[in-house]
């Protein structure tokens, strides 16, 4: 590995966990507000211009408060439980393209922070991970209203992590690849002549049942049983509090933004163009050559232009995840699960049959 | 020592020492865990090995699905630490240590004497990326050289699932017919 390389590694990666990390005040922030819009109330808008920075000092809040460990838990799962959760939904991210290659020197650099063998794979298995966390922490409270969240929560992600996985089967199908980068690569061009080739378009099913199943897994509303105040008080988090608590927050939006790339990744054509942004790449090239010449103005330029139309897209489905949130009540239990093994495992089982039919009569 | 050797050692003796906690730990939830960590340092010597596949696999299904099962029983029969007193069942223990060292002796010898290591029968972690990578190589022979064994572990599985679907419709039925009776008394 020679120098260019490794300065593109750090940088890749600081930019990725400082987007990751910086992400999540932003979003408490847009859920606060944009929940307080959907139901007509005013959200908190005293901190700062139109309340941006409430975000901020409940940080600065979570971080100075006491950090309190209750008498009868499990001391050391309890302590692990809340970095347990987070670890993965940070690792997740290491195999999402955030945009192109480009050449420097006549080499091919990936913005991409590991181009792994397994590709979506590695993904499926860590994000399998982050159940343990949420188990650990439920068991270690001693409480029942933990403990019964927990068990929602790993039942839950357990049942759909099948439908999540079988969904995504039909785009590695198409893409005959399991590489991120391919299947991105693979949703080029156009069908019909003006459709982009974006799975949402080619695997409709599978994005839906991919949409829902990640919604069950990120325990977000309408499946977040596993935190229904209004019957287990927090579920899982109910004895943490300080920054332990804002831990499992964290965690849960970083799994928002990990999922949210995966189906814009999947689904939305990942780092690919916006329609109509192509006209941009030149003037955006010539100001990124004002401030530093290495490689080809006009790579730069589509690079920057790709990173940015993958966060819009990605911008998109977290606003979608907070936009459902605040639209749709929470399902009960016995619906959760009909729902995911009599409705969703049936189709995209069914999905997968009829994409590998039609592949093999060369209709697609 | 090369970096590889420094991560193989860590992760070795990582796994060495949750396989202790496993089997020396009082409490089940911990062993549990611990095992659960044991498969994660296996994994990344798998990795080490140029094997990301099986890795990934094993923490798949043995960390991300197995143990999650395990440790959803362990949780809901809730075994606290007085329930796994082991200390009354020595000659099992004997039985089980005889039988870890004859296993041990036989993967040492295995692993001297053995044939088929990765160099011998041809794939080399370069031919393996040169024809398309490590899931690639699997997936080819595994539906073709390999087509039968792997079709017979699917219908051992399915066979499986059918007997535990069974076996657990039957204790359902058996409760439902015996309901009523509780809803009349």
């Amino acid at each position: 590995m020679d120098r260019i390389e490794l300065i593109w590694m750090g940088v890749k990666i600081g930019a990725v966990v400082f987007t990751m990390l910086s992400s999540v005040p932003v979003m408490v922030w847009v859920e606060r507000r944009g929940s307080a819009l959907m139901q007509n109330r005013l959200g908190p808008n005293r901190v700062g211009p139109l309340g941006i920075l409430q975000a901020p000092v409940d940080v600065v809040k979570l971080l100075f408060k006491e950090d309190f460990i209750p008498a009868h838990v499990e001391k050391v799962i309890f302590v692990l439980a809340p970095a347990v959760l987070l670890i993965p939904a940070f690792m997740t991210f290491a195999v999402v393209p955030f945009a192109g290659d480009i050449a420097i020197d006549g080499k091919a650099l990936h913005a991409q922070i590991a181009d792994l063998d397994v590709g979506i794979l590695y993904v499926l298995a860590i994000s399998s991970l982050g159940v343990y966390g949420i188990i650990m922490a439920g068991w270690a409270s001693n409480n029942k209203y933990s403990m019964i969240g927990s068990l929602r929560s790993s039942a839950q992600m357990i049942s759909y992590e099948l439908s999540l996985g079988l969904s995504v089967l039909g785009m590695i199908m198409m893409a005959e690849s399991i590489h991120l980068r391919d299947i991105v690569a693979a949703q080029s061009g156009h069908i019909f002549g003006f459709l982009p080739r974006w799975g949402v378009f080619t695997q409709p099913i599978g994005f839906i049942v991919f949409l829902t199943a990640s919604f069950a897994e990120t325990n977000r509303l309408p499946f977040d049983l596993p935190e229904g105040e209004s019957e287990i008080v927090a579920g899982y988090h109910t004895e943490y509090g300080a920054m332990k608590f804002a831990l499992f927050f964290m965690a849960e939006y970083m799994n928002m933004l990990v999922a949210s790339a995966l189906i814009s990744t999947l689904f939305f054509g990942g780092f690919q163009l916006l329609p109509g942004m192509g006209r941009l790449i030149d003037p955006t090239g010539a100001l990124i050559a004002k401030f530093f010449t290495a490689g080809n103005p006009a790579d730069w330029g589509r690079l920057a232009l790709e990173a940015v139309s993958f966060s819009i897209k990605v911008g998109f489905f977290m606003w979608f995840f907070v936009w459902v949130r605040w639209t749709l009540p929470r399902f009960r239990y016995d619906q959760l699960m009909n729902l995911g093994w009599k409705v969703l495992f049936p189709l995209s089982l069914a999905n997968l049959v009829v994409t590998a039919a039609l592949m093999y009569l060369r209709v697609i | 020592m090369s970096g590889q050797d420094i991560f193989f050692y860590v992760f070795s003796a990582l796994a060495v020492a949750f396989s202790l906690l496993v089997v020396l730990g009082k409490n089940p939830i911990y062993s549990a865990l611990s095992l659960v960590m044991v498969f994660f340092c296996v994994a990344a010597n798998f990795v080490l090995l140029q094997a990301q596949f099986i890795a990934t696999i094993q923490v798949l299904v043995y960390a991300g699905a197995i143990m999650v099962l395990f440790i959803f029983v362990i949780m809901l029969l809730n075994a606290d630490a007085q329930s796994a007193d082991l200390g009354k069942r020595r000659p099992f223990q004997a039985i089980a240590a005889v039988l870890c060292v004859a296993l041990f002796a036989l993967f040492a010898w295995s692993v001297k004497n053995g044939t088929t290591s990765p160099e011998r029968a041809g794939f080399t972690p370069e031919k393996v990326a040169s024809l398309g990578g490590n899931t690639q190589v699997l997936s080819e022979l595994m539906f073709s050289d390999y087509i039968l064994p792997f079709e017979l572990t699917s219908l051992l599985l399915l066979v499986g699932i059918a007997g535990s679907v069974a076996i657990a419709k039957r204790k359902l039925e058996g409760a439902r017919a015996e309901s009523p009776k509780e809803g009349q008394a």
